[in-house]
Formats: C-alpha cells, sequence, structure tokens
C-alpha cells in the first residue's frame, strides 16, 4: 500500500504546462531522488505534493490524506509530510530551539515542556544539541540546515520532502546535511528528494526519477539509471552532471 | 431661526478654501526657498554650520506646529508690531516646512553616490557648482514624490493656523457650524475638501514612487 | 518709542510661569496620558489594519483602504472636531478626553496600517512556505512568523509617526483637553505672559518628544528584536 500515491497530475503555468501527467507510487520507507535539468518540473512536483503549488488536474494522496483545495486538507496533509528548502527559511528572530518548537506547540498543542524535550532530542539526532540557545544568524548554512531537518522532524511526518537541500551550501558544509539525511533514510524515513547530487543519489536511493520537460522520463533502481541510461535525454544529462 | 442650505454650508467652505490653498502654495514656494539654503548648511563642510542646521532641524522637528504658531504670533508682538493672523501663519509654515523639506532632500542627496562628488571635485568645481551642477539634477529627479508627499503635509498642516486666527478653511469650519448647529454635516463637508485637496497629490506621489522604483530597480 | 525701546522695555518675566507649576505638571500628565492611550491602541489598530490588507477577507480590504486614504488626508484637527462635535450631534455622548484619544487612535492606527503592511510584506515567501510546510493556519503564521520581523524592520518609521502624532496631540487643547497646550493657554490667560509661557512649553514638548523618542527606541531593541544582543 504506497505511502504517497501521485495520479496523472497536471499543471500549467498560464500557457506553459509544466507538469504533463506524473504517475507515480512511493512505498513506505522508500527513498526516491528525482533529478533533471532545471524547468524539467522536479520542485514543482516536489512543492505539489505538500500543496504549496496547486494542481490543475489528477490527484495526490499522503497516507490516505487527499490533495484538496481547503485550507484544512492542506494542513491535514502538511502534518504528514514535511519538506526542507533549498534556502532553509528558519526563523530568523526565534531561537534555533524555538524554530524547532513552535510548530508542534501551536499546531498541534503539545505543551511547552513536551515540545522542549522533543527539539532537544530532534537536534542531538541532527548533531546540534549545544545550539538550542542560539539564533539562526549565528550559524553556518550546513548548521542552519540540519536545524531546519529537526524542526520538521518534530512534526513527526510520515514523509519528508526535500527540495535541493544542499544547493545553497558552500562545499564543504554539504557533507554534515547528507549524512543526516542518509541517517534519515537508514532509520526508515519516506524521502522524496529533488537533488544534483548524483553520488549521494546512488549510494541511498532506492529508485530514481529522471524528468524531462515535465514527464517521468525514466524511472529505476540507481543502478539501472546511471550505470544503464536508456534514453538519449538521460545519457546527455548524466554526461552533463558533475558527479 | 434661519436655516442654512448645504449649499450655503458648501459655497462658505469653498470660499475659505481658496486661503488653504494660497497659504499652502506660498508655503510650498517659500519653504522651498529656505529649506533649500539649510539643506546647503546641513550638508556643508564646515561643522559648526552643520550643527546650526540640526538644531534648527531638530526644534522646528521636534515640536508642536502649534506652538510654534503662537511663539510667533506672540513673538513678533513683543517688537510691538501688530501682527496679522495670516502673516503668522505663512512665516511659521515656512520655517516648519523648510526644515521636513531639507531632510528630505538630505536624503535624496545623499543617494546620489560618492563617485559623482569625486568625479566632480576633480574637475576643479566647488561645493556650490558640484551641488548645483551635478548633484542636485541627480537629487532633483528621487526628490520629486517625496517633495509631493510633504505638499500633502502642508495642506494638512494649514488647518492647525486656524487657531490663531487665520481664516481658512477649518475657520470657516467652526464659524459655520458655530451659526448652524451642523457640526457632523460642516466637519464631514470641510473634511471632504481637505481630501480633495490631498488625495489627488498623494497617489500622484505614489504613482512616481512606483515609477521611480520600476525604473530603477532592474 | 523706537523698535529698540520697545523691546527692551518689555521685560522677560519666565518666573511667573512657575507660579502654576502644578497646572503644567497636569498637562503633561494628561499629554502623556493621551499618547499612552494613543500609541498602545493605534499600533494595535495597525497590526489589525495591516492583517487586514494582507491576509484578511476580501469583503473587508476596501473598507480598510478608504479608513486609511481617508485620515491620510485630512487635517488631524478636523477628525477631532469631526469626532467630539459631530458625534454628539447624531445622538452619541463622548466627553473630551474620550473623543481626544479616539481621535489619536484613530489616526495613528490608518498611518500604523501603511507602515506595518509595509514590514508584513517584506517578510519573503519562504519564511511564509515555511511555516505553511510546517500546517501551522494563516493565522499563526502572521502571528509567529510574519509579524515580529515586520514590526523590526519598520520600527524606526513607526517610532517616527508616534512622535509626529504627539506633537500633534497639542491641538487636544482646543477641545479643552487640559494637556499641555491647554496649560500655556490658561497660564497666559492669567499672567499676560504669552510668549514666556509658550516658550516653556515648547522646550517641555521638545523634552518629551526626545524621551518618547528614547523609550520608543529601547522598546524596539528589547522587545522587538529581542533580549539577544543583535
Amino acid at each position: 500500500m504506497p505511502l504517497i500515491t501521485i495520479d496523472n497530475v497536471k499543471k500549467s503555468y498560464g500557457a506553459n504546462q509544466v507538469l504533463k501527467g506524473i504517475r507515480m507510487d512511493v512505498e513506505p520507507g522508500e527513498v526516491i531522488a528525482i533529478i533533471g535539468k532545471s524547468g524539467s518540473g522536479k520542485s514543482t512536483l516536489l512543492r505539489c505534493i505538500n500543496g504549496l503549488e496547486s494542481i490543475d488536474e489528477g490527484n495526490i494522496s499522503v497516507a490516505g490524506a487527499h490533495l484538496g483545495k481547503t485550507e484544512l486538507e492542506l494542513r491535514n496533509l502538511r502534518l504528514k509530510v514535511g519538506m526542507i528548502f533549498q534556502q532553509f527559511n528558519l526563523f530568523p528572530h526565534l531561537s534555533v530551539g524555538r524554530n524547532v518548537m513552535i510548530s508542534p506547540m501551536i499546531v498541534k498543542g503539545t505543551s511547552e515542556e513536551t515540545a522542549r524535550e522533543l527539539a532537544k532530542k530532534n537536534l542531538a539526532r541532527v548533531g546540534l544539541a549545544e545550539k538550542f540557545d542560539s539564533f539562526p544568524d549565528q550559524l553556518s548554512g550546513g548548521q542552519q540546515q540540519r536545524v531546519a531537518i529537526a524542526r520538521a522532524l518534530s512534526m513527526e511526518p510520515q514523509a519528508l520532502l526535500c527540495d535541493e537541500v544542499t544547493s545553497a551550501l558552500d562545499p564543504e558544509l554539504v557533507n554534515e546535511v547528507l549524512s543526516v539525511v542518509r541517517s534519515l533514510a537508514d532509520e526508515g524515513m519516506t524521502l522524496i528528494m529533488v537533488t544534483h547530487e548524483m553520488r549521494f543519489a546512488r549510494e541511498v536511493c532506492d529508485r530514481v526519477v529522471f524528468m524531462h520537460h515535465g514527464k517521468v522520463h525514466e524511472i529505476g533502481a540507481p543502478e539501472e539509471i546511471f550505470a544503464n541510461p536508456a534514453t538519449p535525454e538521460l545519457k546527455q544529462f548524466l554526461g552533463m552532471a558533475t558527479h | 431661526m434661519i436655516s442654512f442650505s448645504l449649499w450655503d454650508i458648501l459655497r462658505n467652505l469653498l470660499l475659505a478654501g481658496r486661503w488653504t490653498i494660497a497659504l499652502s502654495l506660498a508655503t510650498f514656494v517659500l519653504g522651498g526657498m529656505l529649506g533649500l539654503l539649510i539643506l546647503f548648511v546641513r550638508t556643508s563642510k564646515s561643522r559648526t554650520l552643520q550643527n546650526v542646521a540640526r538644531v534648527y532641524i531638530e526644534i522646528f522637528q521636534g515640536t508642536p506646529l502649534l506652538m510654534q504658531l503662537f511663539l510667533v504670533f506672540f513673538g513678533v508682538a513683543l517688537f510691538g508690531l501688530e501682527v496679522p493672523a495670516w502673516l503668522a501663519a505663512g512665516l511659521t509654515l515656512t520655517l516648519w516646512s523648510a526644515s521636513y523639506l531639507a531632510e528630505i532632500w538630505r536624503g535624496c542627496v545623499e543617494a546620489i553616490p560618492r563617485g559623482q562628488w569625486e568625479a566632480s571635485s576633480v574637475l576643479a568645481m566647488n561645493y556650490v557648482q558640484q551641488m548645483r551642477y551635478v548633484i542636485l539634477p541627480q537629487a532633483l529627479r528621487i526628490a520629486i514624490p517625496p517633495t509631493i508627499g510633504f505638499s500633502v503635509q502642508i495642506i494638512k498642516g494649514t488647518a492647525v493656523t486656524s487657531i490663531i486666527g487665520f481664516v481658512e478653511l477649518s475657520k470657516a469650519a467652526t464659524v459655520i457650524t458655530n451659526a448652524t448647529f451642523m457640526p457632523f454635516t460642516v466637519y464631514a463637508a470641510a473634511g471632504l475638501f481637505y481630501f480633495m485637496l490631498c488625495w489627488p497629490l498623494s497617489k500622484y506621489s505614489q504613482f512616481l514612487e512606483r515609477k521611480y522604483h520600476a525604473a530603477h530597480h532592474h | 518709542m523706537a523698535e529698540s525701546e520697545r523691546i527692551m522695555a518689555y521685560q522677560f518675566d519666565f518666573a511667573s510661569t512657575f507660579d502654576y507649576t502644578d497646572i503644567l505638571i497636569k498637562g503633561v500628565v494628561t499629554s502623556i496620558e493621551l499618547i499612552a492611550i494613543g500609541g498602545i491602541l493605534g499600533v494595535a489598530v495597525g497590526i489589525f489594519g495591516a492583517w487586514a490588507r494582507t491576509q484578511g477577507p476580501r469583503w473587508l480590504r476596501p473598507f480598510v483602504s478608504m479608513y486609511v486614504e481617508l485620515i491620510r488626508n485630512t487635517p488631524f484637527l478636523i477628525q477631532l472636531f469631526f469626532i467630539f462635535f459631530g458625534l454628539p450631534s447624531i445622538g452619541v455622548q463622548i466627553t473630551e478626553m474620550q473623543a481626544a484619544s479616539l481621535a489619536m487612535v484613530i489616526n495613528l492606527g490608518a498611518y500604523s496600517t501603511e507602515i506595518i503592511r509595509a514590514g508584513v510584506v517584506a517578510v519573503t515567501k519562504g519564511q511564509i512556505e515555511a511555516g505553511l510546510s510546517l500546517a501551522m493556519t494563516r493565522l499563526q503564521i502572521f502571528r509567529h512568523v510574519i509579524l515580529r520581523p515586520a514590526l523590526q524592520k519598520i520600527w524606526p518609521a513607526l517610532s517616527s509617526q508616534i512622535v509626529i502624532v504627539m506633537l500633534g496631540s497639542a491641538v487636544c487643547s482646543q477641545i479643552a483637553v487640559e494637556e499641555l497646550s491647554f496649560a500655556a493657554n490658561f497660564i497666559q490667560g492669567r499672567n499676560f505672559r504669552a510668549f514666556e509661557a509658550y516658550l516653556i512649553t515648547t522646550v517641555i514638548y521638545l523634552a518629551m518628544a526626545i524621551i518618547l523618542r528614547q523609550i520608543l527606541r529601547l522598546i524596539g531593541t528589547y522587545f522587538i528584536i529581542g533580549r539577544r544582543s543583535a
């Protein structure tokens, strides 16, 4: 029984059709990498899954929660799937600890003590327990992104969407974030990652999705996709890739 | 018991409104000239002169316009001169608006890149020449939206002059209210006339501001 | 008498103003009351107005816009007179202090709405999306993600406006609110030393403006930005 189903999703921006009928199922515990050129629709697809972008046709559901149009339906969906952003988007006016605590407290009504314990646990999980009282502008990019992961984890989602989470990082900071993501994968978290980190995708993911011009062009296990690209577009893309 | 028609009220308000417009225009012109002078003093090389300008601006921006009016009105009277309300009003508003305009324009001058100053000084221009031929023409364009915006403040500021007896729109409204016992209608009408004077200027200023930002942020 | 003789014949007598120190003190206290009420409630109205214009229900927005445009394009004096003289004529009973406070709240509220709204729209989309993906409601996002950064950004502009409104409260003396200008009028009516009375009260106003600016700066540093060093 798939955790996430994406059924014939279509989306256009005005005259430009960005998603041309995407069909994809994600099983619980699967780690999926979505790769492709910019403009292929991969970030858009990710942002449709948690409702940050609306879809014109088709269906998406996460753990039984159907992607609807009302605020209530969207919030129910977002309780089940979290997102990590390329630009981290930590709240600058809150300390690291409060960034992680705030949503469980105000959305789920968790008490302050419980939220604090949960925050400390999740910050320890990403290796930043000692930064609880620091503020985001005192942290490096890699640290901020790890806090963002801890923040998303505090909502105890069933899946995480990672939108190019290392693309805004200096190269030496990329690994600290990727090792956290790898540990989440090892613990059985369902992950959908839009990424340019091909080596990471090859090592950690169960399936790789190659998107091209708004369609799923190829999909399969990393060994097949990277070692034996079937279509000329994928061959050309991999030739362009840096890893 | 005389009854007054709405038209009576409006007509009298409109007639007094001419004086609001006249005072506003005079203030704008005279205050602009004085403001330019203060701008030069404020941005001059001499520390002393700068401080003189700063004190002037601090006083006129840090005290109520009403108090300034009273001080000018009674202060000039100390010299034994009979000062009519329109003169005290015009003088005070000029001094008051000059302080704000000087600061607004100073912001515009400071927005001009350092390089313009350097280029003109190596061409052996002195301070006044730099301002006149290089800096002010460029600052002028940036200055138009906030200056038009401040003209709205001037028009609203004329209302306070009614308190020292200058007969403009607000004073007329008070007099007419006392005659007609219709404060709701009269003050609403006065408000509407001020709105008709101010709103187009406000909108135009916002329009120019947007246009300037669109042109300069690409 | 020659001009110079006339001015020298006028003996400045500042001391006589201070025969009425108790009146002056009452004036200062009342002025402070006015700006305290006006400032706090005015900013509250501004927060509501900024919320209404950015996230509020569509039907509410034109009303807020009209309110803002009306207040910003008419003089405070007319607003004050309309409230104090106009409302009773349609049956609303109101004291002079209530009218003055209401006028100040309405006046500052309109300017605050615009100032705070500028801060609200400056909060980046990414922040809002982070809040959305954490399953916050729009209202929760406004309160926890948008409001404080917005206030931080526009605090200098908002502080300026509060000082302007405080200075503008001088005209409340015209409806017999016993604030500082009223005190000056009262004193000079008794001792005929008009220039001295107004000069002294003007200096007091200047001091109040400087102190108010400092207080607002401290509020900005400690409550808006937070107790950490920036």
